[in-house]
């Protein structure tokens, strides 16, 4: 038996709604129709009336997952493509964010959002939200970079009291594959070493894993043996694993599908030279999307984010620098 | 603390208790607010202060007929209407003076204040995004089982120009929650009149356009609005689906304390909806000796005592404390991102 990050998804959520009356799921076509990517496929008939749609209101969907949230909830809601949760983000900054700090009244919802890049989804279909969202006082991000994770995380994010964006990427939808779903897990905001080394640290998150990886791989050719830290969660930040990856190696590269500016490349950075500058041999280096909207053509789109041949290429300068 | 009312008793109400009723609830709101505003002048309260004043008859007549259990999100011209849902003057000038001891302890202030935990909805400043809200409430308590409850919203006819305005009425009409939403048309959003807000003919054409139940009101006549708004509630609650009132009335203050409103066309003042609901009140009251002038007298004595009371006991509560504050935005702390510690 093997499971897919998408049926992980789907599994968390059959489980969450199974043992947790107060959980239910709103969003765009997720009912009958089982959701665009099919993350709920079946839900509505096991959970009646537990599964709802919803109009193309993004701005309502996430108000009321809030207001169900303070009525005592635990809404996760699907938003189609990350990218639309622009039309929903004054609820999720403003008012899911704020509440606690303000009110004392904690705001437990999730908010799943399809991210990230697939070969011919274009500017709208493939945006890396998680840096913008990171941003705002109040919020948890999530960013599972396997299906394990994805199934664990999903489950610990119904658990908590705060509000989680929970960024699933749609590239490891449907390749990548756990043998089983997990029954215990590390807790979701640590850091996980998914390759030991002593030559450089590759820190990165979600799809990005597979090519830092490859990358990785490729340099043992080289004779090097670079380590590679899944962050797993980018808010809270697990600066203390990067910083103790960092003073096994002394050298730095952060890898992110994300656009370069104030994202969470450019955030590790600051914490390791302001927190471990000693403990770097060379200055920290950073590879993310380039700094155009993602275009539609695969061709165009297989060189707008990183590649492991990139990766590659940018840690061989690290390592001699 | 809120001290919730119970506002429909069991004992049937007479108009006319309800009508005196709501008069004191709008003559503490409008006494509050004067001293609020007076404070504000005095350099007591810092950031802004924003009136109600001329709205109170058709806000008080949400409040008061929203029960123990209801929801309630106001915005900013509600004081009358947080008052009857159970709101105290002394949450009030807590919130407004940044006291410690106050419900949002010095971290949101004036008519950001609530009590979500209480069904007491503390809106955020970004117009229309409290609706979506309320039917998220009322969601929750439909797939919990419960019925017999209705939630309650305001207002403004700026209000209704924004994105959040329409997908919350939409979807509160979609999933025929027990919405009760009140737009207060009082002539101008801050500055802008409405020939520069909106084009349709009446405000309550929203109404039909997305499915809600639309009536309509004269927002300076007290006994029509409560008896307005009354059957508006007592529709939602019994299953009616989401109904919108639009009350036509002015705005008698600035947008807030800051701004002396020199804009506004004084045709207003003529017009049939340019009148004190106060005064109007008062004269009703009087007229049909509900109330004589004596006792209007001793209650404005009464309640300004009170206020005065209380705001000389604020002033003298402590304010938050930077370095005994935990700085923390998630409930969490286990889970703060910690870099700012460092």
């Amino acid at each position: 038996m093997s499971i897919t990050y998408l049926e992980a998804i789907r599994a968390a959520q059959a489980r969450a709604l199974a043992v947790d009356p107060r959980v239910f799921l709103y969003g765009q076509d997720i009912g009958k129709f089982g959701g665009a990517f099919k993350a709920t496929k079946n839900l509505s008939i096991e959970f009646p009336g537990r599964v709802l749609d919803a109009p193309l209101s993004e701005d309502a969907i996430v108000g009321i997952a809030i207001g169900a949230a303070i009525e005592g909830m635990r809404p996760i809601v699907e938003i189609q493509f990350a990218d639309f949760s622009a039309c929903g983000f004054n609820q999720i900054v403003n008012h899911a964010a704020t509440l606690f700090y303000r009110t004392a009244v904690s705001c437990p919802i999730i908010i799943r959002l399809p991210s990230g890049g697939t070969a011919g989804s274009g500017p709208f279909h493939s945006q890396n939200m998680e840096a913008i969202y990171a941003h705002y006082p109040g919020l948890i991000v999530m960013t599972p970079a396997t299906a394990e994770d994805a199934y664990s995380m999903l489950l610990e994010a119904v658990a908590m009291d705060d509000p989680v964006i929970f960024c699933e990427h749609k590239f490891l939808y449907y390749h990548l594959k756990a043998k089983s779903l997990p029954t215990e897990a590390v807790p979701a905001c640590q850091a996980r070493l998914a390759r030991q080394g002593h030559d450089a640290t590759i820190v990165t998150y979600s799809a990005m894993l597979y090519e830092s990886l490859s990358a990785a791989e490729e340099l043992t050719q080289d004779g090097y043996e670079v380590e590679v830290v899944d962050l797993r969660c980018i808010k809270p930040l697990d600066t203390d694993a990067v910083l103790a990856s960092v003073a096994r190696t002394g050298r730095l590269l952060c890898v992110g599908e994300a656009w370069p500016w104030g994202g969470v490349t450019a955030e590790l950075i600051a914490r390791v030279a302001s927190e471990g500058y000693e403990l770097l041999d060379a200055p920290p280096q950073r590879l993310n999307a380039k700094e155009t909207p993602v275009p539609f053509h695969p061709n165009l789109w297989s060189f707008h984010r990183p590649t492991a041949t990139a990766i590659a290429s940018t840690l061989r300068r690290l390592i001699d620098l | 603390m809120l001290d919730l009312l119970e506002t429909e008793p069991q004992r049937k109400v007479t108009a006319q208790e309800r009508y005196i009723q709501a008069y004191r609830f709008m003559l503490v709101a409008r006494l509050l607010e004067e001293k609020l505003a007076s404070l504000y002048r005095a350099g007591l309260i810092k950031g802004g202060v924003f009136l109600g004043k001329g709205q109170e008859a058709f806000s008080v007549s949400l409040g008061l007929h929203l029960r123990k259990g209801d929801i309630y999100a106001p915005l900013i011209r509600d004081q009358a209407g947080r008052m009857a849902f159970g709101d105290t003057i002394l949450d009030t000038l807590r919130t407004y003076l940044g006291s410690q001891l106050g419900p949002m302890r010095g971290r949101d202030g004036n008519i950001h204040r609530g009590s979500p935990g209480h069904g007491y909805y503390a809106m955020i400043s970004h117009l229309g995004a409290m609706i979506s809200a309320v039917v998220g409430g009322l969601m929750a308590r439909r797939l919990r089982g419960e019925t017999d409850i209705v939630g309650g919203s305001c207002i403004g006819e700026g209000g209704t120009s924004t994105g959040a305005f329409h997908e919350g009425i939409n979807v509160a009409a979609v999933e025929k929650v027990p919405l009760v939403l009140l737009v207060a048309n009082n002539q101008y959003a801050y500055s802008t009149p409405v020939s520069r807000q909106f084009a349709c003919r009446n405000l309550l054409d929203k109404a039909v356009g997305y499915g809600l139940e639309g009536h309509e009101v004269d927002g300076t006549n007290l006994e029509d609005c409560l008896h307005v708004v009354g059957n508006a509630v007592r529709a939602a609650r019994e299953g009616g689906g989401p109904q919108l009132v639009v009350g036509t009335l002015l705005r008698l203050a600035g947008h807030g304390e800051h701004d002396d409103a020199s804009y506004v066309d004084p045709v207003h003042y003529q017009a049939s909806y340019g009148g004190d609901c106060m005064h109007i009140a008062e004269r009703i009251l009087i007229e049909r000796s509900w109330l004589s002038r004596e006792e209007l007298v001793e209650w404005r004595r009464e309640i300004s005592l009170e206020v005065e009371l209380l705001s000389e006991k604020v002033l003298t509560e402590p304010a938050p404390d930077p370095l005994e504050e935990d700085w923390s935005a998630i409930s969490n702390v286990e889970l703060r991102d910690s870099y700012s510690e460092r």
